[in-house]
């Protein structure tokens, strides 16, 4: 807060940083108060927006479209061709999802989604983003540095032979990834195939889980 | 504007910090401030672009300090105060009385009709696509060039790209011009193209990897032929 802290200092910054929990909470209560006041916000709005975001949407809708798609390929071909669309047949769409695009890993292509900007994300497919995808570490890395930053941080090694492609969503379409269905999984049903979907499958810093994952 | 927001390529952060078993929220506060967006962004009292030149403008220090949700707490605040619907001095007193009285509760106040629209929004979203008004000036396996453009307000031409050249992957279509629509000049709605870079343009052939293309959706206004 104060001035004289910083004095002499080559940067002076006008607050103390980054807040307190406790100024947090006081901060967030004040705004809330007020909005709440002035008829923009209510104590039933607060909580139906936090419980949507908390048990309806979240990675386990993207994890359905997926399986839909390994065992549909009618239904894949129309997910490629217009995310948005095929992601609706099932139900599935809304506030930052409203331009979505899917892109489809191959034995010589995979695809990773970032935002270096700010934190734009597919959020009908796979809900709010972890705090390392809003991070400055995998924003400033991953677009430099993809393979070192999905070997090292990741635990994923890309042979150089496979292309990797970045898709940095500096606009308002949302990415999300189809990755590769595993093997041995030829005899699973769609449910259980989407038992194997992880988010960061679908993000594509990951795989989806080996079917021995299911036992 | 040239923000720390603005983080490709920058070096020094360190590596990717994870959290096993991650909660959708951390705590109270960062319920609270996320349906702050609703009430901010839902009710039209703040748009998109408005919000993240908002965080934009933090300090950079601060920026790359805070927690995420108090990125979305200080430009909500500033974009309430700015427009009026906040003044400073309500703002502090109240804080101040939260701060003292950390038991202190918020006012109940229920409106099913306000917690439905919101509820509305969520699975309907809030497009920001308008019907075309030019045709697309570059189509698909064209080579262009971002343009090399430092403005000081908000724009999502990431520096890491000024100056590259490109292709054109796709034509999305027409969509809000961010830069006009943060500083409350107009949607002034234009192309939005996804561009193709390989990874040794961007980085140089000393630093890039092999076998890498970094996609990066840009407005019309964001590119020139090459």
């Amino acid at each position: 807060m104060s001035e004289a802290r910083y004095k002499g200092s080559p940067l002076p910054i006008p607050q103390q940083y980054p807040l307190s929990e406790e100024e947090l909470t006081a901060r967030t209560k004040a705004l809330q108060a007020l909005l709440i006041e002035k008829g923009f916000l209510s104590s039933d709005m607060i909580e139906r927006v936090v419980s949507i975001y908390e048990k309806d949407i979240g990675p386990l809708l993207g994890a359905r479209v997926v399986a839909r798609a390994w065992v549909d390929p009618e239904f894949k071909k129309r997910l490629l061709a217009d995310a948005t669309k095929a992601c609706a047949e099932l139900g599935i769409g809304g506030m930052q999802g409203e331009h979505m695009v899917c892109l489809e890993n191959t034995p010589k292509v995979r695809h990773v989604v970032c935002c270096t900007l700010c934190s734009c994300y597919p959020w009908p497919v796979l809900g709010l983003p972890p705090n390392w995808y809003k991070y400055p570490q995998y924003r400033s890395r991953l677009v430099a540095n993809p393979r070192q930053t999905l070997r090292e941080d990741f635990g994923l090694s890309i042979p150089d032979d496979v292309e990797v492609h970045v898709w940095d969503s500096s606009a308002e379409i949302r990415y999300f990834v189809l990755p590769q269905r595993p093997s041995g999984t030829e005899k699973l049903t769609e449910e259980d195939l989407a038992k194997l979907v992880t988010r960061d499958s679908m993000i594509g810093v990951g795989d989806p889980l080996p079917p021995s994952s299911l036992s | 504007m040239n923000g720390a927001h603005d983080l490709g390529g920058f070096h020094g952060l360190g590596r990717v910090q994870r959290e096993e078993n991650e909660p959708v929220f951390h705590s109270e506060w960062e319920k609270g401030v996320f349906a702050l967006l609703f009430a901010t962004l839902g009710n039209g009292l703040i748009n998109v672009d408005e919000f993240r030149f908002g965080i934009e403008q933090m300090h950079p220090a601060y920026y790359l300090s805070s927690r995420y949700y108090e990125h979305w707490l200080f430009t909500i605040e500033k974009g309430l105060v700015e427009k009026g619907i906040i003044s400073k001095e309500e703002l502090d007193a109240r804080a101040r009385r939260y701060r003292e009285d950390p038991q202190a509760q918020l006012p109940e106040r229920k409106d099913p009709k306000l917690a439905d629209r919101m509820a509305a929004l969520i699975k309907r979203g809030a497009p920001c696509t308008r019907p075309s008004v030019v045709s697309p000036r570059f189509a698909v396996g064209q080579p262009v060039r971002a343009k090399n453009i430092n403005p000081t307000g908000h724009t999502r031409l990431a520096r890491y790209v000024r100056g590259k050249r490109g292709v054109i992957h796709k034509v999305h279509g027409t969509f809000v011009t961010p830069d006009t629509n943060a500083l409350g000049k107009g949607e002034n709605p234009q192309p939005v193209y996804s561009v193709a870079f390989p990874a040794w343009e961007l980085w140089g052939w000393d630093s890039a990897e092999p076998n890498e293309t970094i996609y990066v959706d840009l407005w019309e206004s964001y590119l020139e032929p090459a």
